[in-house]
């Protein structure tokens, strides 16, 4: 059967065009590749290959035609042992060329008509709860540092496939000594020095676990990651979703977030909104040791790439750590640090010093505020938070992040969705400062949150 | 190499000196890699025709004229071994076996595209046939190739990673940045530099201050050398060459491709940037299926009659492609939220 050539479009935005000019004449021998025509677009001018092999039957759009509609049939390619008679057979409504009287293009290339779809709802994840500790059973104090490495090394004795790799992690034992020991156990293929190379090690090690080994990633500091970002989200988080669930990985990237102390703007900032936006990523925030060494070791399992954010300030802080052989909490579900009655504080990590410290001031004027250690910023317990606003009526956020579309932001417009009715006030943020964070000590001190801030928005959210 | 030879714009495999001799193919191997070439080539056609009828969106950036880089070099491959590459990557799924039909449907963003049509033509994947993508972010795949090869060696096998890229991603970071870790812990990686001499629409010359693209890991030790990527023959030997280099533990290896791209950077690129004349030039003197094609009557490996039937017979598995993909239905509304976790 004849074929027909079509009006192509440039782009998927295109619907019509000029016929500029015709390369080939009726009778000629057209091969695959060869350039037939020229079309016009206001953006562009563009040369029409021929896809097929054949005679040029009949030209069907002479040159010079304006405002062809893109589909439509502009010539026809005879096959061997066809001849013109064949054409009129086939294309009989060959004439219509101009735009107005040609078929859309959706029609003639036969593509479904879009369907009024509307989004399905977002699947609601099920949060699992805490494991229960035996009772009796015995606590160990250790540092955040502490509980983390071991963390590392439990996970790397259990699976062979799960190895640490960064900056200063082996023979120098860790920037902040998080990684210390685990090169004398491992040895020095499980535990990798790297150049200092963030955008080429995050992407190394999210190569390894596409081909399914269990990298972590440390990252001297998630200042650094910035480098790294375009792995971390266009390779890492997207990839499963891209092959259609073929292909994923699961790894860790970790290490310190947000501001430390006295290193200003370039080596201060809290990732943790950026990290929460990205679906596909999982984004974990420890506030002390016990919740460090379980969610480090349920990041290590979790089949999906996870961000991990410590903070320098909590490497030193011990806590009580339950000796249990295999200690591992869930992702996605956060804690009630302090049970209360009449405002619910919400923070994670370094922000939980804050909250919790401002709740033990508010508890001396007879205010029992509750405070909710998210532990886990993607997946978010909304529950969690819901269940206690809606006892309290009243809420206020804690970060080190910068207010605008941070994740006090999130949190907030998750209550006004949920538990508009149940508020007695507005729900108030407290965050750093909108600045790069100030080296001078003074300066430094206002830039970030304060116990006293998160005093006073407690108070002036129950109207004291 | 002269000054002028290397600043030439036009450097096509007249220019080369190739390092690694050429090997002539037996009977089987001229016909699987012209069959594989052409099927390559007529898919890439019928996708340009399809993106024309508004059948394929977004962006589509076809292989033509490339076809000799990546059926010589999957021509040196095992089992186990993998394949990464950029945005241009139809051909080099067709080359790793998967079925022209889940690659159209994916183009057309349909149910049983490769990637359910979640992904498009920039992003497909095979676990089974060693193919970890189709990456849309120019240079990306590097060091995520490298990554493979890591854990090759991670896992003490002789697999090798194919990390292709093209003459644009040479200039980006993240290609030394691998480089350096490759050679480093001696990671079992070909670099597979398709060097068709623009970056979308700038001429290497433009952008490259070094243009002899074999020679970029020099600094980090990485060995390299220049093919005539229009000759599947050359490419097969220089491929085992540094396939056999990196399973013998020695290292990553560099090969550039000295290939051509006779359609524009994407369906949306008029090419203005190039004289019709150059892109005939390499078309009528250079062209790996023509070649392949000369070489097999030449040498009586087959007779016309034999490779019409090869014609015919792509062209139909090409044409059935195109009609599963039109007909295919969209992805169901459910798709939507999954796989995004595992």
């Amino acid at each position: 059967m004849p074929t027909n050539i079509l009006m192509p479009a440039l782009s998927p935005t295109m619907e019509k065009g000029n016929l500029a000019k015709w390369l080939k004449k009726e009778g000629d021998t057209i091969k695959s590749g060869d350039i037939i025509a020229e079309i016009e677009t206001d953006k562009a001018t563009m040369e029409v290959e021929a896809s097929d092999e054949g005679t040029l039957g009949k030209i069907l759009v002479a040159e010079g035609t304006q405002d062809v509609a893109v589909n439509t049939p502009i010539a026809v390619i005879l096959n061997d042992g066809e001849n013109a008679s064949s054409i009129k057979a086939a294309q009989p409504a060959a004439a219509q060329k101009a735009a107005e009287s040609a078929p859309p293009a959706a029609a003639t290339a036969e593509v479904p008509a879009p369907k009024a779809d509307k989004a399905p709802a977002a699947p609601v994840t099920e949060t699992a709860v805490d494991p229960d500790i035996p009772e009796g059973t015995e606590m160990v104090t250790m540092t955040m540092r502490e509980a983390l490495r071991d963390a590392m090394a439990e996970e790397m004795r259990r699976d062979g496939d799960v190895f640490v790799m960064g900056e200063e992690v082996a023979e120098y034992q860790g920037a902040y000594k998080v990684t210390q020991g685990l090169l004398q156990e491992f040895g020095d293929k499980r535990v990798i020095d790297t150049p200092i190379t963030e955008h080429g090690f995050a992407g190394l090690g999210v190569g390894a676990a596409l081909a399914g080994l269990k990298p972590i990633v440390e990252f001297m500091t998630f200042n650094f990651a910035m480098q790294a970002i375009d792995q971390i989200i266009n390779s890492a988080a997207k990839t499963l979703y891209m092959s259609g669930g073929q292909m994923g990985c699961s790894i860790v990237f970790r290490g310190p977030n947000g501001a430390a102390s006295r290193v200003a703007a370039q080596h201060s900032q809290d990732y943790s909104a950026w990290y929460s936006n990205i679906p596909g990523l999982r984004v974990v925030t420890p506030s002390n040791a016990a919740d460090a060494k379980g969610l480090l070791k349920a990041a290590i399992r979790d089949p999906n790439p996870v961000i991990f954010l410590e903070n320098e300030m909590l490497y030193g802080h011990s806590g009580p750590v339950p000796k249990l052989d295999d200690f591992v909490l869930p992702i996605g579900k956060a804690r009630i640090a302090r049970a209360g009655k009449d405002v619910t504080i919400i923070a994670w990590s370094n922000g939980m010093t804050y909250a919790l410290k401002a709740a033990e001031e508010l508890a001396k004027e007879g205010i029992e505020a509750e405070v909710i250690d998210l532990r886990t910023l993607k997946p978010m317990d909304t529950e969690t938070i819901i269940a206690s606003v809606k006892k309290t009526g009243r809420a206020v956020t804690v970060e080190e992040g910068w207010a605008q579309s941070g994740v006090g932001a999130e949190i907030a417009a998750r209550i006004m969705e949920q538990a508009f009715d149940y508020l007695d006030a507005p729900v108030a943020r407290v965050s750093g400062k909108e600045v790069p964070m100030p080296y001078a000590a003074n300066l430094e001190k206002l830039a970030l949150p304060s116990v006293a801030e998160v005093v006073e928005a407690a108070k002036s959210v129950s109207y004291r | 190499m002269s000054a002028a030879k290397a600043n030439s714009n036009t450097q096509t495999s007249d220019d080369l000196a190739p390092t690694t001799p050429l090997v002539e193919f037996s009977k089987e191997q001229d016909l699987a890699a012209y069959q594989t070439m052409l099927t390559i080539r007529r898919f890439e056609e019928k996708a340009g025709q399809m993106y024309g009828m508004g059948l394929i969106g977004g962006f589509c950036h076809l292989y033509i004229g490339q076809e000799a880089v990546v059926v010589g070099m999957q021509m040196a491959l095992k089992k186990g071994d993998q394949v990464i590459t950029g945005y241009r990557d139809h051909g080099h799924m067709i080359a790793c076996g998967l079925d022209p039909k889940g690659v159209m449907a994916e183009l057309t963003g349909r149910a049983h595209g490769l990637s359910k049509g979640k992904g498009g033509s920039m992003h497909m994947f095979s676990v089974e046939k060693g193919f970890y993508g189709g990456h849309g972010i120019v240079g990306a795949q590097v060091p995520l190739g490298t990554g493979l090869a890591f854990a090759n060696r991670y896992r003490g096998n002789d697999n090798v990673s194919l990390a292709y890229f093209g003459d644009g991603a040479a200039n980006q970071g993240q290609v030394y940045e691998s480089f350096n870790m490759a050679e480093l812990w001696k990671l079992p990686v070909v670099y597979v530099i398709e060097n068709n001499h623009y970056a979308m629409g700038t001429a290497s010359t433009r952008s490259s201050s070094e243009t002899n693209l074999s020679r970029r890991g020099l600094s980090f030790k990485i060995p390299g050398e220049q093919v005539d990527g229009m000759d599947v023959r050359a490419v097969k030997a220089a491929a085992d060459k540094a396939v056999a280099w990196c399973r013998a533990g020695k290292g990553p290896y560099i090969l550039e491709m000295l290939t051509y791209r006779y359609r524009g950077h994407s369906m949306s690129d008029p090419a203005k940037y190039r004289t019709r004349e150059e892109v005939d030039k390499v078309r009528t003197t250079h062209d790996p299926i023509d070649m392949a094609r000369n070489r097999i009557l030449e040498k009586k490996f087959a007779k016309e009659d034999d490779l019409k039937k090869i014609d015919a017979s792509v062209r139909d598995s090409i044409n059935e492609a195109a009609e599963f993909a039109t007909h295919d239905p969209e992805p169901d509304v459910s798709e939507l939220f999954t796989d995004i976790y595992r």
